[in-house]
């Protein structure tokens, strides 16, 4: 083992001495990285010497911080690898703090590298220090200040370990520019993690066991799979489809979920939760044996704790033991890797001489037949004006036959897309599910695409979200990346218009946007293309348009001002008292939340 | 629409919790490292969880590892929690809840000590007074003046409360505390 070990070690690299700058560029490389996102300034400069002198590691330079890690979370998301983002001491710290937040809320592997002011000078209030460690200490799954060059190898090995493995997670490593200049001993990555640091990716079979006979005991089952799914890798969703289809289970996903069970899938219920379809939250509500395989029960899924899906047995797939019954008692935690489990388990289903119950599961499938008939995600075609559903039902049909990633911003045309654009792989949706971050699309979409030179890359937008980290068109059109950022304009924060008409009394303070750019002179003016549709039967050809041209649009779709997101569960309420479209006029929509639901949100 | 979650049978959306709570020992084995301490008293205040009592050590030199002993209160759900999250920190090797193992050993309770340093200033009978009473407590006295004692008393926290309070008429001028170190009766190791 030693011998091999050494070998494949030495077409990477040795143990040699270099300065830590070095280190930095030659751990990257030992880790397989590719691409990196960052900015540089005085803190970092050594480094950034080492980037100017190599041509292996392919660095984008990008508008701003925040841009660099979300841009490093897309390329993450869609290709399964860890992304990376630089950035200097102090501003470049604090403005990577947003990015790192929305990586440890939606489990995305991220290590960031920053520069630290001198080792003597820390503490000293030095010209852009801050104490980076501590202000991202609750924003990272880990973090390191290396203070001595010796050191510097090992760390850098060890943070891509951390973010990689178990429940995937952003990590930084602080680096002090002395300690860049300093010179030492480069060691390539090792195999033996620290001691402490084990996560548990087999799950116990007992428990397995016990789970398999639930299920197949199972009169009114339900599969509601998240995002754990995805980050476990293309062997995780292929078990999924498996079991699925070993079992006729209906199946329904959370937001950072979807595309693990294509949505052209028989069994697919559309997603779940508080902008969900009526099908997925009323069987999620009404079922007997839930299967949750690899999300977490967050607020925006179960609605009201004490009402949610109370007359069910819940098995939980997890890799982090502490989401086990954080808010939902569970009565089978499964601590595992989402593949590993789902192995175990559909072997076992295939083995087990109890099968599901055909007959009732045909019952439960009528059931659910007529709930979808209600057909929650009806709207009202205009012809005059686009209707926001209309404008991605338009988009999804012109754009599927393509090699297709999507990215979103975050409010009403986030949920839009969620429920109208359908997704058949996992990995090709990005967005902000955790921590709801506006801004977070746009650069997401640079990074996906450095990731994908050759896809499409659309990022599905609001005209307020877009706004946020507008700067980095001009970082796509260096780099020629020709992403589309398929603007939804309808002049509000369309989430917060709909917050406000339910809980406010309709006093829209403050979601209306009196001035907006030109989105068409904007584009033109970073180098990139616009195009502005006004009309439903313009839409087709300009989406053609979008897609023809080579070079990051932006697309200003103007639509109807006043739609709103529905379904809907207000915030309070249980799964089955949801709004649906045709029941939400103006006096519904103001009535929906009590003065309790008021507090929550 | 209220009428709703009458119907439904539950009148609330907040659930009450049923459960009481509990106070209970927590012995967290970490790697010795800068930080490390952040890390886990962070976590307890950005969770919201409650610090009653904190103690922190190096234990095992050569290992670089560090023992730190936390007083918490909490429903079972909430304890149960912290120790899962204390568990997903990195340098974080073992959560061993004292009260919960003191139970699966079949003892009581796990033995609690605290130190105290008590200084008590005065004259007369006040000070044959404070000196009667902590020879009673079996406190030491580790420094003294003609006009001042400091004792050293060590023992459960509630014996040290005692002997706090009573010193306090007599001319308690200042306490130090260590905190609560814990561990479980028997043969076995954490």
């Amino acid at each position: 083992m030693t011998a091999e070990r050494q070998d494949s070690d030495s077409h990477t690299s040795q143990r040699r001495e270099m300065t830590g700058a070095e280190m930095v560029v030659q751990a990257l490389i030992d880790q397989g990285v590719t691409d990196i996102f960052g900015y540089p300034g005085g803190a970092v400069l050594p480094i950034y010497d080492e980037l100017f002198q190599q041509d292996r590691i392919n660095h984008i330079l990008v508008r701003h911080e925040q841009g660099a890690g979300h841009a490093a979370e897309g390329y993450a998301r869609s290709t399964g690898k860890v992304g990376v983002m630089l950035v200097t001491s102090g501003p470049g710290a604090t403005n990577a703090v947003t990015p790192l937040q929305d990586a440890l809320m939606d489990s995305i592997p991220l290590v960031c590298i920053s520069g630290q002011v001198p080792t003597s000078l820390i503490g000293s209030d030095a010209f852009q220090e801050c104490d980076t460690v501590g202000i991202t200490r609750p924003c990272t799954k880990h973090n390191w200040l290396v203070k001595d060059v010796n050191d510097l190898a090992r760390v850098l090995h060890e943070a891509f370990h951390v973010a990689k493995t178990g429940r995937p997670g952003p990590v930084l490593v602080d680096v002090p520019k002395d300690v860049q200049f300093a010179t030492g001993m480069y060691t390539p990555p090792e195999t033996a993690p620290r001691t402490s640091y084990n996560p548990k990716v087999q799950g116990d079979i007992e428990a397995i066991k016990q789970a398999v006979a639930l299920l197949a005991s199972a009169k009114r089952p339900i599969i509601y799979s998240g995002g754990g799914v995805v980050n476990s890798g293309n062997e995780a969703s292929k078990l999924l489809r498996e079991l699925v289809e070993l079992t006729n289970f209906p199946i329904t996903s959370t937001l950072m979920g979807l595309g693990a069970y294509p949505a052209s899938g028989k069994n697919w219920l559309g997603m779940l939760g508080m902008h969900g379809t009526y099908e997925a939250n009323m069987s999620m509500h009404d079922c007997d044996v839930m299967l949750n395989v690899g999300a977490r029960f967050d607020d925006r899924i179960t609605g009201r704790i004490s009402a949610f899906s109370p007359n069910s047995k819940k098995i939980h797939i997890d890799i982090d033991p502490s989401s086990i019954n954080k808010s939902v008692r569970v009565d089978i935690p499964i601590i595992g890797d989402v593949a590993n489990v789902l192995e175990d388990m559909v072997r076992l289903l295939r083995a087990s001489s109890i099968q599901p119950d055909k007959k009732a599961i045909g019952e439960w499938w009528s059931q659910i037949d007529k709930w979808r008939a209600r057909k929650s995600l009806s709207y009202t075609r205009n012809k005059d004006v686009i209707m926001p559903q209309y404008a991605l039902e338009r988009l999804y049909a012109l754009t599927k036959d393509h090699d297709t990633y999507i990215t979103t911003e975050v409010g009403q045309h986030q949920m839009w897309a969620a429920q109208f654009y359908g997704f058949e792989k996992p990995n090709r949706w990005m967005t902000s599910g955790g921590l709801g971050t506006m801004g977070y699309g746009l650069p997401a979409a640079l990074g996906v695409q450095i990731a994908h030179p050759n896809s499409l890359v659309i990022d599905i937008a609001g005209d307020a979200s877009v706004q946020m980290t507008m700067q980095e068109m001009s970082a796509a059109v260096q780099y020629e990346a020709p992403i589309k950022i398929f603007i939804l304009n309808n002049q509000y924060m369309g989430m917060v218009r709909q917050w406000q008409q339910l809980l406010h009394g309709n006093r829209l303070s403050h979601s209306y946007t009196e001035a907006l750019p030109d989105f068409v002179k904007l584009a033109e003016a970073y180098g990139g293309h616009g195009i502005r549709c006004e009309k439903p039967g313009d839409l087709d050809d300009a989406i053609q348009e979008m897609i023809d041209v080579k070079k990051p649009v932006l697309f200003d779709c103007r639509v109807a001002n006043l739609a709103n997101c529905f379904p809907m569960i207000p915030s309070g309420k249980a799964h089955n008292e949801m709004l649906l479209p045709d029941e939400a006029t103006d006096e519904a929509v103001a009535n929906a939340i009590d003065a309790k639901g008021r507090q929550l949100v | 629409m209220n009428a709703q979650n009458l119907a439904s049978g539950s009148a609330y959306f907040i659930a009450k919790e049923t459960e009481l709570p509990v106070t209970t020992v927590l012995s967290v084995l970490v790697d010795n490292e800068p930080g490390v301490l952040a890390r886990v008293i962070g976590l307890f205040s950005g969770r919201g969880y409650n610090i009653e009592s904190l103690t922190v050590s190096e234990t095992e030199h050569e290992q670089h590892l560090s023992r730190i002993t936390i007083v918490t209160r909490g429903t079972p759900h909430v304890l149960d929690q912290i120790r899962h999250q204390l568990e997903r920190i990195v340098p974080v090797h073992r959560v061993v809840d004292l009260s919960v193992r003191a139970d699966e050993l079949g003892h009581d309770k796990p033995i609690q000590r605290e130190l105290a340093l008590v200084k008590v200033a005065g004259l007369g009978e006040h000070r044959n007074e404070a000196l009667r009473l902590a020879d009673a407590f079996h406190a030491k006295v580790t420094d003294a003046t003609t006009e001042h004692f400091i004792f050293e008393i060590t023992g459960k926290g509630s014996k040290i409360d005692q002997f706090i309070a009573i010193m306090k008429p007599l001319g308690l001028v200042e306490i130090c505390r260590t905190g609560v170190a814990a561990m479980n009766r028997g043969p076995l190791g954490m």
